[in-house]
């Protein structure tokens, strides 16, 4: 008798929710907010959080809801955690993560259950090339490109000769791949190093024997904090240019301080670009949270923009998922980053820029905008899409 | 490659090798003596680093940082084998390895939640901040001399504290034979707290002075325990002359593999897979050499005497 009672509530319970499926939109987060790159994540979904709280509350006239998910930085658990979105939790949307080794791992259950997933990082070649996917789309960048950027620099300001130095993995080799695609000058010696190395002494000394004019290095998080504090200590920093990708940003900065003043990075953005939208936005996002943004705040923001402006085109309505994603593809809204489109393969074609770090009036350190490199720049894998 | 270069790279091998000694002489005093795995012996470095970065804003002076940092640390240190620790002493390593693994994962989420997640860093201190010329274009800084000297004096100390002196004598006895030692009157327990207390200050210890060249981040522990754990398998568990010599052993090995693996290969085979080949064998160069010692001298190189 009881069983039965239930089982006309669950029904009627169902039939409620179905009805009003126009309530309230649910989208899931999933960032790495654990371990040491969690001030990444956190960055990432302060930045979302940020941009649905400026907007009242609502994406695209609708609720919202916020699941928020830390994926560990491990792929089985981000699995995991991705798929009870998209099964209980019955999430719209998909947003993150920071890792590409994450992304790859959730592409599948999120995108073959139909939901949308919106990279505001991670963006690997993969996905841009023969793998790219109707339901995914990036706010960030494709993984090459900031490594790209510091070659076609290179190259440009006639640096002779280059030291390259990444970790030992897919990514630092990819780094040292994309710079090498425009820099043709002089390698002067190329050193991977051990994921986490701390101390840098013996590279240190490498680099000073062999008097580069410039250094290249992709030495994300404490691996940077680290090396740029040995590397100034060292004396090196008066003598070599120090070019740079994910290593000094503002996600670091707050500890590398004085050691990094000078050093150059590239980027598709930085705090200090000269738009109102921007303005307002790290001026909100450091009332609110206390710390300089860095891209992956700046990136969320834009994902959430995303997400609102192509649900105003559909009027609220995520059921009819080919107007979904077509509305998704006018990218209709005003990007933190100035302009910005999507090119077939659902990567931004944007601006990038060369960076600075530079200390501000109040004392905080911060990259500063130094010079364009690259305008209306796609990633070269886009021509092995078959999206059209 | 030049005599100079490689000179300079066995300087910072053993520059290396002390710093790993710091990290390690804690915890093998602790591991031999008490014949307790702690793993939390990372996190209390870690510790150590923080509260040094937390009182270096309150005073601005990196000295008075120290003591601070070291007192709060001895302090914290104490409740830890108070609440937690001293229930272990006589339970097998499994428990031991799961409940200090434990300690681990509250500590780094608990400095999260009070330090923030983002990086931290800490000055050298101004007395300190100048740097000597190594070689043409390459400053040594004299933080670095400072590590390597305390490094020495830690070692020093610890082999006047243990071979030389009372206390150093019921250490080695209670190694050896703890219960005979509770049998001839000794309060053991009491002794194990000292024992406890001294390490967790030199992780402390350690975890402050290499706090000005490292990043203060949420498990920075991790990594460097690893470390001090192969340092003090190869040196001989409990072995405090093993545990500095194969500090030594291991930082010259990892820093001149990573300097010449590859010019080495080169000789061998072409330059492009050297390239690749290289920094793997040079990251694995210091557990190769871990499980050789493990083969030929299963109790380390310097095992402890009585054990």
């Amino acid at each position: 008798m009881y069983k039965k009672l239930a089982l006309i509530g669950a029904i009627m319970g169902l039939s409620a929710t179905a009805a009003g499926a126009q309530d309230k939109l649910k989208v899931g987060v999933i960032a790495t907010l654990s371990g040491p790159p969690a001030v990444l994540g956190q960055q990432l979904r302060n930045g979302f959080q940020l941009a649905i709280k400026n907007l009242g509350g609502k994406l695209g006239g609708r609720e919202v809801e916020v699941v928020v998910e830390d994926d560990e930085l491990k792929p089985d658990v981000a699995v995991n955690k991705a798929k009870a979105l998209v099964d209980r939790t019955k999430v719209d949307f998909v947003v993150g993560p920071i890792f590409s080794n994450m992304l790859i791992a959730i592409m599948k259950p999120v995108t073959d259950a139909g939901v949308i997933l919106i990279s505001p990082n991670a963006g690997t070649s993969n996905f841009a090339g023969k793998e790219c996917n109707p339901n995914f789309f990036v706010t960030s960048y494709q993984n090459d490109q900031n490594h790209e950027v510091m070659g076609k620099y290179a190259q440009d300001a006639a640096i002779k000769k280059v030291f390259l130095m990444a970790p030992n993995y897919q990514a630092g080799k990819d780094a040292i791949a994309g710079f090498k695609r425009y820099f043709k000058g002089e390698i002067a010696d190329e050193v991977y190093v051990p994921l986490g190395q701390l101390d840098y002494s013996a590279e240190l000394t490498k680099i000073a024997a062999a008097s580069p004019d410039g250094i290249f290095v992709f030495l994300p998080g404490g691996m940077g904090v680290n090396f740029v504090k040995q590397f100034r200590q060292a004396g090196l920093a008066d003598k070599i240019k120090f070019l740079s990708a994910f290593t000094v940003d503002e996600s670091t900065l707050p500890a590398q301080k004085e050691a990094a003043l000078g050093f150059f990075g590239g980027a598709n953005w930085a705090p200090n670009l000269d738009n109102p939208q921007n303005k307002k936005f790290v001026a909100d996002y450091e009332k609110e949270y206390n710390a300089v943004p860095a891209t992956y705040a700046f990136q969320a923001y834009d994902a959430a923009l995303l997400i609102d402006g192509a649900l105003k085109l559909t009027k609220g309505n995520t059921s009819d998922k080919d107007a979904l994603r077509a509305a998704l593809m006018k990218a209709n809204f005003t990007s933190l980053r100035g302009p910005f489109k999507f090119n077939i393969n659902h990567y931004p074609i944007q601006d990038f820029y060369q960076v600075k770090v530079a200390q501000r009036a109040d004392g905080k350190f911060e990259t500063q905008i130094d010079k364009k490199v690259f305008a209306g720049y796609s990633d070269p894998y886009a021509k092995d899409c078959p999206m059209k | 490659m030049s005599t100079g270069l490689v000179v300079v790279q066995i300087l910072n091998g053993l520059q290396f090798g002390v710093l790993l000694f710091l990290i390690a002489a804690g915890l093998t005093l602790v591991f031999g003596v008490m014949d307790f795995i702690n793993l939390a012996h990372g996190v209390q470095y870690m510790l150590g680093a923080y509260l040094a970065v937390a009182f270096y804003t309150l005073t601005g002076n990196f000295l008075i940082a120290l003591v601070l940092a070291l007192a709060v640390a001895l302090v914290f240190g104490l409740l830890l084998e108070f609440l937690v620790f001293r229930h272990l002493y006589d339970r097998d390593h499994l428990e031991q390895v799961i409940a200090t693994f434990g300690i681990i994962i509250f500590l780094n989420q608990a400095v999260k939640t009070i330090w923030g997640a983002a990086p931290l860093t800490l000055p050298i201190p101004e007395f300190f901040s100048g740097s000597i010329a190594l070689m043409p274009g390459l400053l040594y800084p004299v933080w670095r001399l400072v590590i390597i000297a305390s490094g020495l004096a830690i070692g020093l100390l610890l082999y006047i504290l243990v071979g030389h002196t009372r206390v150093g004598m019921l250490v080695r006895a209670g190694a050896t034979n703890a219960r005979m030692v509770s049998a001839l009157g000794v309060d053991i327990h009491r002794l194990f707290m000292i024992v406890f207390g001294f390490g967790t200050m030199l992780a402390a210890f350690a975890g402050a002075m290499i706090a000005p060249i490292l990043s203060v981040e949420p498990g920075m522990g991790d990594t460097v325990l690893i470390l001090a754990f192969v340092v003090i398998v190869i040196g001989g568990i409990g072995s405090m002359r093993g545990a500095f010599l194969a500090a030594l052993l291991i930082g010259l090995v990892d820093t001149l593999g990573r300097s010449f693996a590859i010019d080495i290969l080169r000789l061998v085979m072409p330059p492009s897979p050297a390239r690749t080949v290289g920094p793997a064998i040079a990251s694995m160069l210091i557990y190769v050499l871990m499980a050789l010692v493990l083969y030929f001298r299963p109790a380390g190189l310097f095992p402890a005497r009585g054990r």
